[in-house]
């Protein structure tokens, strides 16, 4: 795709259709650049890359909002207002680094920009005043922006090297935490809506849906279909009205990815859907977002309204006859309305329930109508995709899965956050080289990939790709990206304990193996949970009779669930069964839990050798089980004892053992 | 031509078929729990797997379109060993009372253990609910409930009331109500059509039956017992007997063998319903009254109106149902000539609706705190009493009704059917307004299971504009248009339930079309073979006028057959 095209065919009437002026400078900029021409003024100040007066952005996300950032916000601002300072306050979204925020960059003019890690209200006096008087204090400083021309500062390193970012490959995420993403100019002067000036006016829709066929992009939501092959299916219906919804639904525990997205680049969002309501035929979008993410539904909203004034989407948008409605339907956080079939009957009004398929979306969906459901990420992709061309998209990543895709790490790692990486990157690579491993010197033990269906990969298949074919291998999914990191501390079958009751309350009651399984699943986890104490008689039999029939129950479930969240419900157990027998083993037979997690299975006792009768761990014990006459050992009557561990903290001479 | 292979069996599909509809169609069973015919798939129950060569799941046959050279197989070991497990999941939360459940013998549940050879597998928590006792006609029990949401769909989709609903998520789901409140303050309008689809005891009709056996040994109370057009023709069915066999003569018997004192026909009071609408009508259009009128036999439908149509309160006739009517006579007329107390009779009626129930108990269908009807029964409450007074059916002999009201003619035996009361109304007013009988008394137009019927008749010169609807949903669209404008239409019967009463929520359990089908043929060929088949001419009737009401539309027919309506007052 020549962007030179562009002008020649209808250099004449873009001109005349109204585009926002910056748009056309940045088409012009994008087709001189070849020529080595200077960028226009406009487009550089719109960029920041020249700043007339100190400009200080504060990661406002809600990763940020989480941990500080507004308290951050009204220090810096105060700050401001206190030394008389005249400087550009800007929220930006997050740029990944979550375990580091709130994050506070500062850009002084005629020097490059400088991010400052875990910057607590408390900090900013001294930040600011070290910054602004051209110090930069190197212990808070993660490093600096490369600039084209402005000459780094010195002693501090480079963002872009920084082990976190370094490994990534950042096509979705590219603006995020970078750009104002209130500013509709700040991303038509980063390269927005560009490509979709040039689909409109330069290619047909069947011609768009070839050239995301041939990019190998998959959806990017759990299910890996092609999308290009999707959209086709739509393109090729001639039905009156045909619809694209957006699936913002994102409901995986530990998942975060399509949050960060809408709140840091929500343009790119729109500008991927307006070339893929294009492709299918679409004059009505929707945008399905829970109502949990307040301020990424208030990001979007105000970016359709931008977009909406600016022409570029809504009727006859950038002048190309083509009509584009957008619409945001915020949903009540239901895990099934990520389903496809639950999420049109949703949006239709109705009870957010599975339906058999056949008929797919495509050709029978919304109000009866062919309708598209991509994900977040996967329309995210698409103005990258289409900007850099199918074939240098197909030329990262493997043979069958292209292009990045976006993690969200959470749990026992150093660096919580999100990261986006070529396919093909091991997740070694991801959980160490980018995560920075497993924190307090703990052993790593396994990682949770897909969410609640997906599956868990123990240490020896670390050097696996990333790949949605290769992770299936090992009984995971590529899932929507949700890493949820485990050590040595967690409990394999506690982990499928909480997802099977997560399932089992997310499950949408309709079909009766997936309501009435997964709830005899997490009776029979429970019940290996359990201790002796709390058992009746018969229910020793029931314990040893029930684990028989746990994994009998996993594969009625999957092979008879309506949908894929029934179909799938089992896996975490599967797959902890798979990995982790021996932790199975031990609840089961030896009434132990080896990660010491589930507290019914941990037993305490005191070391009489140790213990010298001070008597700490008597006071705290909720349950009078501790015995003993002062400063002579103690003893833990097991009986009474409830495992809270309390009389563990109590202890300062490591008495008291847990087993 | 599209072949399939099914137990290496080759059969021939139609483009249209799902795997379920084409092996039903060659006698092939697989079993389901959720599956409605004529509605969409739904996919829940997931009864009805089989497996198909290339496909790594089970596939639910009743949503899966037909392809050529599909190889099926419906019962491998895979197959059956998911039923099975299905069916001890939904055994592990229900409760273990078959012994007493209304349903016992009559239940999928019950009869899909059976057949699975279930065991006790799983033993975790049942779910908590409580019985919602609140409606006259409907008992709600949720623990029986195994949420293949069919009650759902026939109140939505079909009825297009929505009482009910799924609430709630997971294990927690449960069909309810809005605001989880009783039945009695829903929008729910008594037809019982759940109750007829429900494959378990969850939904069932209030049973009166132990209210009728204590009047019976009652030795201060005349019991009476009217029964309905169409029960004569359903019950047997409940005694294996096959659908449509009438036994009127039998089922009378047996009532006097249970130990009523008087056995009537309410097709008597459906003559007189007759006698009183179609003058009704006939003013209406004389005086230029609101126009159609609609019927008012089916308390389902008049629950309907109240709750979603207040506009059409003025169009509902006046006239009593049947039964009411029927109840009326008895209290006044009948206690007068015999000299007792209208305290002292307790008047049953077996009814094939479930809505009956709610009609008896309106305040308004009495006088002096004496109410028209006692007690109601389904005709399934009916065998039951039957059997519980160990009386075989089969082997009664006919008995005569009693006098005075137990003499019908046909007009009012097809009452039961939809589009029976428009046929013997039409054959009325004919009458009524030209002096002649109508040249062919069979209004074919009228007749059948169309959810609308419409005929526009000449009677003197009057293009009389008629509609038949039944399925009360299906009312929604014709009254829109009329709201609308339309207006070549002078009257309007409304059947609640779809057919008629021979469909309706009180009759035999697990019926389909065509046995509705055979017990609509039957009360035709009742009609076709008697020798007086309009009302006018019920010598009973006359001698009712004659002796005690006057005429039709007078002050004491105003006192005793009419009745007013009220918009209904309902949560949802």
């Amino acid at each position: 795709m020549t962007h030179h095209k562009v002008l020649e065919t209808s250099g004449a009437s873009i001109g005349e259709v109204g585009l926002p002026e910056l748009l056309l400078l940045s088409i012009q900029e994008n087709q001189e650049a070849h020529a080595g021409a200077e960028s226009d003024s406009r487009l550089v100040r719109a960029r920041r890359q020249e700043v007339t007066h100190p400009v200080i952005f504060i990661g406002a996300g809600t990763c940020g909002l989480g941990a500080g950032a507004s308290a951050t916000l009204k220090a810096v601002q105060s700050y401001l207002q206190n030394h008389e300072v005249t400087a550009d306050v800007v929220e930006v979204g997050c740029i990944g680094l979550c375990s580091a925020e709130p994050l506070v960059d500062v850009q002084l003019p005629g020097r490059p920009r400088v991010m400052f890690r875990k910057v607590t209200e408390d900090q900013v006096p001294q930040l600011l005043e070290a910054v602004l008087s051209d110090k930069i204090p190197e212990a808070m400083a993660l490093g600096q922006f490369r600039h084209p021309t402005l000459a780094p500062w010195p002693d501090v390193p480079m963002l872009d090297e920084h082990p976190f970012f370094a490994p990534q490959t950042r096509w979705v995420l590219a603006n995020c935490g970078v750009i104002d993403p209130a500013s509709l100019d700040e991303y038509i002067a980063h390269g927005g809506y560009r490509c979709l000036v040039d689909v409109l006016h330069t290619m047909t829709p069947m011609q768009v849906c070839e050239a995301v066929e041939s990019s190998g992009l998959r959806g990017r939501g759990g299910g890996g279909f092609p999308t290009g092959k999707k959209w086709k299916f739509a393109q090729g219906t001639t039905a009156t009205q045909k619809y694209l919804i957006c699936n913002a639904d994102e409901g995986d525990p530990g998942a975060f990815m399509d949050r960060a997205v809408i709140e840091g680049d929500p343009h790119r969002l729109l500008e991927g859907m307006a070339i893929a309501a294009y492709a299918i035929g679409a004059s009505k979008a929707y945008i399905y977002i829970r109502a949990e993410y307040p301020l990424a539904i208030r990001r979007l909203r105000q970016a359709i309204e931008q977009a909406e004034a600016a022409g570029l989407i809504g009727p006859n948008l950038c002048g190309s006859g083509f009509d584009l409605e957008v619409v945001i339907k915020m949903g009540a956080g239901a895990f099934v309305c990520g389903e496809e079939t639950a999420l049109i009957h949703s949006i239709e009004g109705r009870r957010g329930m599975p339906r058999p398929r056949p008929p797919f979306p495509a050709v029978q969906g919304l109000f009866g109508k062919p309708t598209i459901i991509n994900n977040v990420e996967t329309l995210a992709n698409i103005p990258q995709l289409m900007a850099m061309g199918h074939e240098a998209f197909a030329a990262v990543g493997t043979d069958t899965s292209k292009g990045t895709k976006v993690f969200a790490l959470s749990g026992k790692i150093t660096y919580t956050g999100l990261v986006e990486v070529a396919m093909g990157t091991t997740i070694r690579q991801v959980l160490f080289d980018i995560g920075g491993g497993i924190p307090d010197g703990k052993a790593y033990k396994a990682v949770q990939i897909g969410g609640p269906s997906g599956g868990c990969i123990p240490e020896q298949h670390l050097d696996i790709k990333i790949d949605y074919e290769s992770l299936k291998t090992v009984g995971a999914m590529m899932g929507s990206g949700g890493l949820v990191v485990m050590d040595e501390d967690t409990c394999m079958v506690d982990l499928a304990k909480f997802f099977m009751d997560f399932i089992q309350r997310e499950s949408c009651g309709k079909c009766i193996p997936c309501r009435e399984g997964t709830r005899r699943m997490l009776e029979i986890l429970n019940v290996l949970t359990r201790g002796r104490k709390n058992e009746a008689r018969l229910d020793a039999i029931d314990r040893f009779m029930s684990v028989t029939q746990l994994q009998q129950l996993a594969e009625t479930i999957r092979q008879t669930s309506l949908c894929g969240l029934g179909q799938t419900a089992a896996n975490p157990v599967l797959s902890t069964l798979r990995w982790f027998r021996d932790e199975y083993e031990a609840h089961l037979f030896q009434r132990k839990c080896p990660a010491g997690a589930c507290a019914e299975l941990v037993t305490y006792r005191i070391d009489p050798r140790l213990c010298r009768g001070c008597t700490a761990c008597v006071k705290k014990c909720p349950t009078e089980a501790i015995f003993g006459s002062r400063k002579n050992p103690h003893y833990i009557d097991p009986d009474k004892c409830i495992g809270c561990g309390n009389c563990l903290d109590a202890c300062k001479l490591d008495a008291v053992i847990k087993e | 031509m599209i072949h399939i292979e099914v137990n290496n069996r080759q059969l021939e599909a139609r483009p249209e078929d799902t795997l379920l509809s084409c092996m039903r169609r060659h006698g092939l069973s697989v079993p389901t729990l959720c599956h409605m015919d004529g509605l969409v798939p739904s996919g829940a129950c997931r009864m009805c797997v089989v497996e198909v060569e290339g496909s790594p799941n089970l596939v639910p046959s009743c949503a899966f379109p037909v392809r050529d050279g599909l190889r099926v197989s419906t019962h491998s070991p895979r197959v059956v060993e998911a039923r099975r497990t299905i069916v001890e999941l939904l055994l592990a939360d229900h409760p273990d009372d078959c012994l007493f459940c209304a349903r016992s013998g009559n239940c999928r549940l019950q009869d899909l253990a059976s057949e699975l050879g279930v065991k006790r597998r799983f033993r975790g928590a049942r779910s908590e609910c409580q019985i919602d006792m609140s409606s006259c006609s409907i008992v709600r029990e949720p623990a029986k409930c195994i949420l293949c949401g069919k009650c759902v769909r026939v109140c939505e989709e079909i009825q297009q009331v929505g009482a009910i609903d799924f609430a709630g998520r997971g294990s927690r789901s449960r069909v309810g109500t809005a605001f989880n409140e009783g039945l009695n303050v829903s929008s729910c309008i008594n037809c019982g059509q759940c109750v007829v689809v429900c494959p378990t005891g969850a939904l069932t009709e209030k049973d009166y039956t132990r209210e009728v056996m204590e009047a019976l040994d009652d030795p201060n109370q005349l019991v009476v017992v009217q029964h309905a057009p169409s029960v004569s023709v359903s019950l047997g069915e409940e005694f294996g007997l096959p659908p449509g066999v009438d036994v009127a003569g039998r089922m009378t018997a047996a009532l006097r063998a249970i130990g009523f004192d008087r056995v009537f026909d309410t097709g008597f009071s459906a003559d007189l319903t007759i006698m009183e609408e179609a003058s009704e009508l006939i003013a209406r259009i004389r005086n230029g009254g609101k126009l159609p009128m609609l019927t008012s036999c089916s308390p389902g439908w008049i629950r309907y109106v109240e709750t979603f149509h207040n506009d059409f309160l003025e169009n509902l006739s006046t006239c009593k149902s049947p039964q009411q009517m029927m109840g009326a006579v008895i209290k006044s007329f009948f206690a007068q000539r015999e000299g007792i107390d209208p305290a002292k009779i307790f008047s049953v009626s077996i009814m094939p609706c479930t809505a009956k129930k709610f009609e008896a108990a309106r305040p308004e269908m009495g006088r002096h705190g004496v109410a028209d009807v006692d007690a109601v029964l389904t005709t399934r409450e009916l065998a039951r009493l039957i059997r519980s007074r160990g009386i075989n059916l089969q082997q009664m002999p006919a008995e005569e009704a009693d006098t005075p009201f137990g003499e019908r003619t046909t007009a009012g035996k097809i009452f039961g059917a939809s589009g029976g009361v428009m046929e013997a109304a039409i054959r009325t007013a004919h009458y009524l307004l030209t002096g002649q009988e109508l040249a062919d008394l069979n209004v074919e137009a009228v007749r059948g299971f169309d959810g609308l019927k419409q005929a526009f008749l000449n009677v003197n010169g009057l293009q009389l504009g008629v509609a038949v609807v039944n399925g009360v949903g299906n009312v929604n669209r014709l009254l829109k248009e009329i709201r609308d404008g339309r207006s070549d239409l002078h009257f309007i019967e409304v059947m609640t339930c779809p057919g008629g009463c021979i469909a309706g929520g009180g009759q035999p359990i697990g019926i389909d079309r065509s046995a509705a089908a055979a017990r609509m043929k039957a009360l035709y060929q009742i009609d076709a073979g008697e020798a007086i088949r309009v009302s006018h001419r019920n010598t009973a009737i006359k001698q009712l006028y004659d002796e005690f009401l006057g005429e039709p539309l007078g002050h004491r027919s105003h006192e005793l057959l009419h009745t007013h309506y009220h918009p209904a007052d309902v949560l949802i």
